[in-house]
């Protein structure tokens, strides 16, 4: 059965690998891709849209709706984590506390919980201590992270990137601040309500725009629509609306990579984190 | 590109992937996965997709690797049952 398998795999593999032959060569000038559509979107780009970047243009615009499915894609996949993970265990709920001024490490049960104690100080079952010079580090990181995110989501028209790579960042940013304090420290900052509550809201920036471009009578995520809300020409607002959209990406991205995050580290308590 | 340069990081996206794969503990391979998402962000970089590399950067090699370093701490090295 592993012979099989193996060969199998072998004979897929050679299968592929002859057939890729077949493919144009990369940059090819007389394959079909190079000689209908890169031209078109090479030449046209700038005065239908007014986006330096053809990547953006292309992504946000042009192929509006594979990316506004992309964004609902994410959030599925958002939901099917916290669906999957975050159900009610009934187990008696145990908690490790530190006693500070002896330094001796007590085991909880029941509900009666030290909380807000200066003298107890909660730890994680695999607790590893958060080192000082880690987590200072990453305090001082964090904004430049977050500038840099919403840099990238703002300049996404002139340079590489755009909502998904800044929303990536962004929920990366706020991911490093879990891991370099506690899972509950970035919890409090940016709760699993908040999270879930902007990741819905991205995917409705994106459709809502696109749903005003219908109200302003024009066909679905066609910003030029936008033109009289915006106070410029058609073109100008096509860009406007490609960077409402990247913004409504970006929300929904960094929501739905936080909301992942604390359901994968905590196996769906969101109690303990890593 | 110098063309020796870019043969070394093909060959290194191969030998990580396979590693990947190979490896019996799951926390290595989560990590290798990582280095082959950055060697093949490098391969995007240089065929001129800066936009994908970027993506490959910041979500295959950056916050995918968190998923699953994340997901491996919960697992342990004898089943419970």
């Amino acid at each position: 059965m592993k012979i099989l398998g193996k060969l199998t795999i072998l004979l897929c593999g050679v299968l592929l690998l002859v057939f890729t032959m077949e493919f144009p060569d990369w940059g090819d000038p007389d394959s079909p891709a190079s000689t209908h559509l890169s031209p078109y979107f090479i030449q046209h780009t700038m005065e239908d849209t007014a986006v330096p970047n053809i990547v953006t243009s292309v992504l946000a615009d042009y192929r509006g709706y594979d990316t506004m499915f992309e964004t609902t894609v994410i959030l599925t996949a958002g939901l099917a984590c916290f669906l999957l993970l975050r159900i009610e265990r009934k187990k008696v709920p145990h908690r490790y506390y530190r006693h500070e001024p002896t330094g001796v490490t007590l085991r909880m049960e029941g509900d009666k919980f030290p909380r807000n104690s200066a003298v107890f100080q909660r730890m994680d079952a695999n607790w590893v201590p958060y080192d000082f010079v880690i987590s200072r580090t990453c305090r001082l990181i964090i904004p430049f992270i977050q500038i840099f995110a919403l840099y990238v989501v703002a300049h996404g028209h002139h340079s590489p990137g755009g909502g998904f790579q800044g929303g990536v960042l962004m929920g990366a940013s706020v991911i490093l601040f879990a891991i370099s304090h506690s899972l509950r420290a970035a919890i409090k900052s940016f709760s699993e309500k908040t999270a879930a509550l902007l990741s819905v809201t991205g995917v409705f920036i994106y459709a809502g725009t696109g749903a005003l471009c219908l109200i302003f009578g024009e066909v679905f995520l066609n910003y030029s629509a936008l033109a009289p809300l915006f106070g410029n020409d058609r073109i100008m607002a096509r860009s406007h609306g490609i960077l409402m959209v990247e913004i409504g990406v970006a929300v929904a991205v960094t929501a739905v990579m936080i909301w992942i995050y604390y359901n994968l580290s905590s196996a769906g308590k969101q109690d303990e984190g890593l | 590109m110098i063309w020796q340069l870019e043969l070394i990081i093909l060959l290194l996206v191969i030998i990580c992937a396979i590693a990947a794969i190979t490896v019996r503990d799951l926390l290595s391979s989560a990590l290798l996965l990582g280095a082959y998402s950055f060697l093949l962000c490098l391969i995007w970089a240089v065929m001129g997709a800066v936009d994908v590399a970027f993506t490959e950067a910041t979500v295959g090699a950056g916050v995918s690797t968190v998923f699953c370093v994340a997901a491996v701490f919960h697992t342990t090295r004898r089943t419970k049952d």
